[in-house]
């Protein structure tokens, strides 16, 4: 009996924990969100839905997951071939690239900052080379597309690393005879990465996928630091409804409108990507 | 004196019945081996009678204790794992000294046991060696080692050589039955190697489906097999069967030849005989030759006879070749019968 | 087939192609180590030089952006937060993620896979906005703006990576070797401490660096919960508008180095740790 209750007895504690703190704050900000002091009302989502930065801000966080999470597929994968075939040094490649995983949203955005601010390495450089006379402001409401580049810049930069990982992890288990009798068939390097690598990095694209969108999501702290009030995110507008405009009802209602995308794009993930039943390696 | 009794025992799984209703005794002293086809439910036995499975029903006594609701420390008894288990982390005088320390027998006994089961076993010259810088043979002693330093009444092995190679298997055998006779522990042997339980056993209990088919001296198991499933599981290449038809008086016709047999009632029984009993004879059985396989020793012939495969191991001055006829006569007193309903021996 | 024919543009082909590839993992490196170089560039210059044009792209080795950093107001404080609340989250994550990981390796019982599911659930949500209605929660309880409750919030961050690379590292180790504990005399828990624990215990330190880094890190839940008791993260992002460019950047480097070292001691567990974690 005493062996029979032991598996529960060591799940308790993080069960507990996690009804705590994710199964009724998730309630309680549903509640929240559907409330204003009286019943059920939908005027905390009309608030957000109607004020103007909402769309923006919408638009925003969309637009820069359509483009970063792309490049981020792209560069991971390339990443991943390339370090598949390395023989020496593939552990400080990995480490290397690796490194952005351990460097926070912002200090990312800080380091971008680095590059971009008036002062800054990108404006040195263009004066070193000749191509300015006077530094130019690049993070200013008069430039919003260089904005936009320096955030998905950060983002790329610091971001990749994570899909990276799973990816190389996933290529690790992905047997060399497939591509060995690929190869004896008379597949081309370009065929074997086509017709072997990603069908059968399927699951671990998943994930990949699925983590990186919904980071990209909550994307904050690398726009706080680069573009402050000028890129406005969904996050962003979440924190500023919190603390700015003490408006906890909005906040639990713009925290609500992300978590309803993250599942959404996690379905389509899932769907688009799914595997046959006995597929899996 | 450590006499196991295992009384009415049976393990379910979930839907899976793993044994059905196991009842055997093994005496003090007694090498007894488990042998049959992975899924048989030999390792299960084992590990219930080690404690790391509990039974569904049934019970276990070691001695005369009855040992079923203690945990495997309280048993008396030691195992050796079919992949060593050799602790990793510690050397090989730490892995053979583990079960003496936590046993709490103070450190100039647990010098002394490690010294002697580590001689015993050739392994004195690796005690401070990890398990990462041994073969596998030599975890394989380590394991033994380990396990004989408890001193234990009982000692449980599953399938300890099946991860050795041939060479290194036949020796470790060897040596494996000298060390335990001197030790004078009961032994239980799990494997799925039928030569291996002929060379161990003092006595085979033979299973299959979660059943105790037969439990014999490895003589008796393989001439008198008490089922039909024993005789094609026991020798390589096993028994052969052929219908045969009740002619009366204790006749029976095999493939058109006339027979001594069981002078029992019903229509038809099945006859059986083992390859190398069968010779070539001006009157017997007609064959045909298939396939011819020279051995060395012997030749290997696989015949047709009547449409049925048939395997005779017969001197390898024989010249034949395949397609040619052959007359073969099986050897008396080497026929067993079998009852083609039960698939139980008939006398 | 083709191998004779196409003798000699193939090696052509296949040393330009190795040039390429060389340089592409040179390039790829240098992306990602140039910005942290040109921060660090940027944390050792006087802070004069860091707002003055153009700028020097080799550091100057001058302390005083640093002393600047350390000299101002609240921000040891906040520094000391930040290891606070990251060593609680580390310890607290594994204290309670360890056993479940233990349990989900070792034992099949009913309701595992609900209780696998409720683990790989949150990773589907964005847990940090979970913040919202827990700041509500703690000032109902006084744990509002505590390094204590932030390590609960980050703890929910970190427990789910912490259970699932347990679950791994558990399970990398034969159930033999317990088995073979148990009959030479060891009951369940000293088995566990003999046995699995020395053999665990590199893994067990790689997850809980990893916990660390993840509450060191996080940024928006910080920001929530603590008012006067900044975190690290906190604290920069609060004083991004108005901070001197010079702290920001001292700032973002003391952010950096630890993840850095941390990253590089666990790199070895790196990849089993996610790419099992990530299944």
């Amino acid at each position: 009996m005493h062996a029979r209750m032991l598996p529960y007895l060591l799940i308790l504690p993080v069960t507990l924990f996690l009804c705590v703190f994710f199964l009724y704050p998730f309630v309680l900000v549903s509640q929240q969100a559907f409330t204003t002091g009286g019943g059920f009302t939908l005027d905390n989502f009309r608030e957000v839905i109607g004020y103007w930065k909402f769309p923006i801000s919408l638009s925003n966080t969309l637009l820069l997951a359509a483009i970063v999470v792309p490049v981020q597929l792209a560069l991971s994968l390339l990443m991943a071939t390339m370090v598949s075939r390395m023989e020496k040094g593939r552990d400080l490649i990995l480490y290397i690239w690796t490194i952005p995983l351990g460097i926070s949203d912002l200090a990312a955005g800080i380091i971008w900052l680095a590059i971009f601010e008036q002062s800054g390495f990108l404006n040195s450089m263009l004066y070193g080379v000749g191509a300015i006379e006077t530094p130019i402001n690049f993070l200013s409401y008069q430039n919003p597309a260089i904005v936009f580049l320096a955030i998905a810049l950060a983002e790329i930069w610091r971001a990749t690393a994570i899909m990276l990982v799973i990816l190389v992890a996933g290529i690790g288990l992905i047997p060399k005879e497939y591509y060995e009798a690929a190869e004896v068939f008379g597949a081309s390097p370009w065929q074997r990465f086509r017709r072997i690598t990603l069908p059968l990095l399927r699951p671990s694209l998943q994930t990949a996928l699925i983590l990186r969108v919904i980071l990209a999501f909550e994307v904050f702290a690398v726009v706080a630091a680069l573009g402050g009030t000028l890129f406005p995110v969904l996050m962003g507008e979440t924190y500023a409804y919190q603390f700015d405009l003490l408006n906890s009802g909005a906040a639990a209602a713009m925290a609500l409108i992300i978590l309803a995308l993250s599942i959404a794009s996690t379905l389509v993930i899932l769907r688009v990507l799914r595997i046959p039943k006995g597929a899996r390696i | 004196m450590a006499e196991i009794k295992i009384k009415n025992v049976a393990k379910r799984f979930g839907s899976y019945q793993a044994l059905r209703s196991i009842d055997l005794t093994i005496a003090d002293q007694e090498f007894m081996v488990l042998l049959g086809a992975s899924g048989c439910g030999k390792t299960t036995l084992l590990r219930i009678v080690a404690g790391l499975d509990a039974p569904t029903e049934g019970e276990v006594w070691i001695g005369d204790r009855r040992v079923d609701h203690l945990p495997p420390r309280d048993r008396g008894i030691a195992m050796v794992f079919q992949n060593y288990a050799v602790f990793p982390h510690l050397t090989v005088f730490d892995n053979i000294g583990f079960g003496l320390r936590m046993h709490k027998l103070p450190n100039e006994e647990v010098a002394r046991r490690v010294e002697r089961t580590a001689s015993l076993m050739h392994i004195d010259q690796l005690l401070q060696r990890y398990s990462g810088e041994l073969s596998g043979g030599q975890r394989q002693r380590v394991a033994v080692a380990r396990a004989l330093a408890m001193e234990p009444d009982v000692i449980l092995m599953d399938e300890p050589l099946s991860n050795l190679d041939a060479l290194l298997r036949l020796e470790m055998r060897a040596e494996l039955k000298g060390v335990l006779a001197e030790s004078k522990t009961t032994a239980i042997y799990v494997t799925h190697d039928q030569v291996e339980a002929m060379s161990l056993a003092d006595r085979i209990s033979v299973m299959n489906g979660g059943l105790i088919v037969q439990a014999a001296t490895p003589v008796e198991v393989y001439r008198n097999p008490a089922e039909r499933f024993v005789a094609s599981f026991i020798g390589n290449p096993p028994m052969n069967f052929l219908p045969a038809q009740n002619e009366g008086e204790g006749k029976w016709r095999v493939a058109g030849h006339s027979v001594d047999g069981p002078n029992a009632g019903g229509d038809e029984l099945v006859f059986a005989i083992r390859p190398e009993d069968m010779h070539p004879s001006a009157t017997g059985i007609q064959a045909t030759a298939k396939v011819v396989e020279p051995l060395g020793p012997h030749l290997l012939v696989t015949c047709d006879i009547e449409g049925a495969m048939f395997r005779a191991v017969l001197d390898s001055d024989m010249s034949i070749r395949a397609g040619e006829a052959i007359t073969l006569a099986p050897q008396a007193g080497r026929i067993r019968w079998f009852d083609p309903q039960t698939s139980r021996a008939v006398a | 087939m083709s191998a004779v024919v196409a003798d000699t543009p193939r090696t052509d082909a296949v040393r330009s192609g190795r040039v390429l590839y060389v340089a592409s993992v040179v390039l790829l490196c240098a992306w990602v180590i140039v910005p942290l170089y040109f921060l660090l560039v940027n944390t050792l210059s006087s802070p004069e030089a860091v707002t003055s044009f153009p700028k020097s792209f080799i550091p100057a080795f001058n302390l005083g952006s640093l002393e600047f950093f350390m000299n101002f107001q609240g921000m040891l404080a906040a520094l000391k937060n930040s290891v606070l609340v990251a060593t609680l989250t580390m310890i607290l994550s594994i204290l309670i993620g360890a056993p479940a990981g233990y349990a989900l390796s070792r034992f099949d019982f009913a309701g595992k896979e609900l209780f696998r599911l409720l683990v790989l659930l949150t990773r589907a949500f964005p847990l940090p906005l979970l913040a919202l209605p827990i700041a509500v929660m703690f000032i109902n309880v006084g744990l509002d703006d505590t390094v204590f409750g932030l390590a609960l919030v980050h703890t929910t961050l970190a427990v789910p990576f912490a259970v699932l690379i347990t679950f791994s590292l558990f399970s990398g180790i034969p159930t033999e070797l317990e088995e073979a504990a148990w009959t030479l005399g060891c009951t369940r828990l000293t088995a566990f401490t003999k046995v699995v624990l020395p053999l665990i215990l590199p893994g067990i330190t790689a997850s809980a660096i990893f916990a660390f880094v993840i509450s060191w890190n996080e940024v928006f839940a910080a920001a929530v919960l603590t008012i006067e008791n900044r975190t690290l993260t906190a604290f920069l992002l609060q004083s991004l508008a108005e901070s001197p460019l010079y702290l920001k950047f001292a700032g973002g480097f003391i952010l950096v180095v630890p993840a850095l070292i941390f990253i590089f001691a666990v790199r070895k567990y790196l990849f089993a740790m996610w790419g099992i974690a990530n299944r």
